[in-house]
């Protein structure tokens, strides 16, 4: 374990991200400077802040989904900042999962593949990787008569049950979990507290926004202020 | 690995006017490339130019074909590039009927594109057809029916599996859901990331819906005015764009 904390998985360092809106006068609105994280394999840092702070926006600067200003954003062997879209495609694909707050999904394909798809797209034998969505379905319980069914029409939970299954379907050597507790009662919410505790023993370098404290009593190794990241007004 | 398409500086003009001008971009396979933008944005201008069906002014578009690797297809034979366009490549129009022959049966349509390629025996070209009309929804019963006979969705869907029954590695496709109702666009829509997924292919679709993107392409080319304004991850793109006419066309959606 402390050889592996010695590596660095995701690391972050001085990066920025303004937004400047073309069609509203070119206003220009800075919402991060400075940013540096480091996480380890093996490690889960939470992001805390109230709303508003950058949480999410630090996060979908890790994935990709919003580009950084300026700075340095590593993950893996990967410099998202400045990687090619098929080389974020392949990161997303291998190595870095997530787990956001709403479930995006076509409206015909069953739960059962929507949570078997990560492993399929890695080249896994579809049955190993329907064996493996079945296991996770079963342990967040989500009842096997809605396996067949396409998740758009479930519940909020179910929804997000769904969601967390497909994010630990592989084991992504990095993740990123937005919320992943929020609309799940005590004893969904423990067992996916328990998927985190099992993926940070497998070595998966992970970086969270929680909002239930205990929860990230459980399972995080460090909290990190975003509002350190917020840009001083000018 | 080399890209299954190299596109460089394609520019088309008509008289004084741009169509398309200095596009570039690379496609590597098992890619699907959105490009967007509002009617005359120069969109299907730039996929005629890939397709072979408009000749550029310049530029060059270079296909990894199977046999002797990257190939100019603007400098090939007529022969040839017909020859590709029945076997690695394959054209989606908007307009089913421009892509359908009208006077034969659905079976024919699929098992015509066979043919062309050699296939001589009945009982497999009528096997494999009935196999395609399956996984693009249409039954058996319906085989023998003209494509008149079919629903909008359901000639959509015939074209498709003309166009995918010879394996093609690269498909282009041109507004494929446009005109039709929004149910039948989304059955469409699945269809396609199921079939695209599965064979591994490539694609290029111009469309102007931006949900048509978001669920199919992984990346994205955004056009206005004959250039391109912006381009990269599709949901890069989409939720932080960086250029003005594509924060407006990203705010001008509706929710629902």
């Amino acid at each position: 374990m402390t050889q592996m904390k010695d590596r660095t998985m995701i690391e972050l360092e001085n990066v920025s991200k303004s937004f400047t809106l073309h069609n509203q006068g070119g206003a220009s609105i800075p919402v991060m400077s400075g940013a540096t994280l480091r996480v380890a394999p093996g490690e889960c840092v939470a992001l805390f802040g109230p709303s508003g702070t950058g949480k999410s926006t630090l996060m979908r600067m890790i994935y990709g989904n919003y580009l950084a200003d300026d700075g340095r954003i590593t993950v893996g062997t990967t410099d998202v900042a400045r990687a090619a879209p098929r080389e974020i495609l392949a990161l997303r694909r291998d190595v870095l999962g997530y787990v956001s707050q709403f479930l995006r999904v076509v409206p015909r394909v069953s739960t059962l593949d929507v949570v078997a798809e990560p492993l399929i797209t890695l080249g896994t034998d579809a049955q190993a990787a329907r064996d493996r969505a079945r296991g996770l379905l079963t342990r967040l319980n989500i009842p096997e008569h809605l396996w067949p069914l396409s998740p758009t029409t479930f519940s909020g939970g179910e929804q997000q049950r769904v969601n967390i299954a497909r994010g630990f379907a592989h084991d992504y050597p990095a993740l990123l979990l937005d919320e992943p507790t929020a609309s799940l009662d005590a004893t969904n919410g423990a067992v996916v507290l328990s998927l985190i505790e099992e993926a940070k023993a497998r070595g998966a370098a992970i970086v969270g926004i929680f909002h239930d404290a205990e929860a990230r009593a459980q399972v995080c190794d460090r909290e990190v202020d975003v509002g350190r990241f917020t840009p001083v007004a000018a | 690995m080399t890209p299954l398409l190299d596109v460089r500086a394609i520019t088309k003009t008509y008289g004084a006017r741009i169509g398309c001008k200095d596009v570039g971009f690379t496609l590597w396979p098992g890619e699907v490339m959105g490009i967007v933008g509002e009617s005359g944005s120069g969109k299907s201008t730039l996929l005629g130019c890939l397709a072979g069906h408009l000749a550029p002014d310049t530029g060059e578009v270079l296909f990894d074909t199977r046999i002797d690797g990257p190939r100019d297809t603007l400098t090939m034979s007529e022969a040839e590039r017909r020859m590709l366009a029945r076997t690695d490549w394959a054209f989606v129009h908007q307009n089913a009927r421009d892509g359908l022959r009208m006077g034969v049966s659905a079976g024919g349509n699929v098992g015509e594109r066979l043919m062309a390629v050699g296939a001589r025996n009945y009982g497999n070209i009528r096997a494999r057809a009935e196999d395609w009309l399956d996984r693009v929804e249409i039954t058996a019963d319906r085989m023998d029916d003209r494509p008149g006979a079919f629903s909008g969705g359901m000639q959509q869907r015939l074209q498709i599996a003309r166009n995918l029954v010879t394996g093609p590695r690269l498909v282009f496709m041109d507004e494929p859901t446009g005109g039709l109702d929004v149910s039948v666009q989304a059955r469409l829509l699945d269809l396609l990331r199921g079939l695209v997924r599965q064979m591994g292919l490539s694609a290029v679709i111009v469309t102007h819906d931006l949900a048509v993107v978001r669920l199919l392409a992984d990346r994205l080319m955004v056009m206005k005015d004959g250039h391109v304004v912006e381009q990269g991850l599709t949901d890069q793109v989409l939720d932080d764009p960086q250029h003005g006419y594509t924060q407006l066309l990203v705010s001008s959606v509706l929710q629902v």
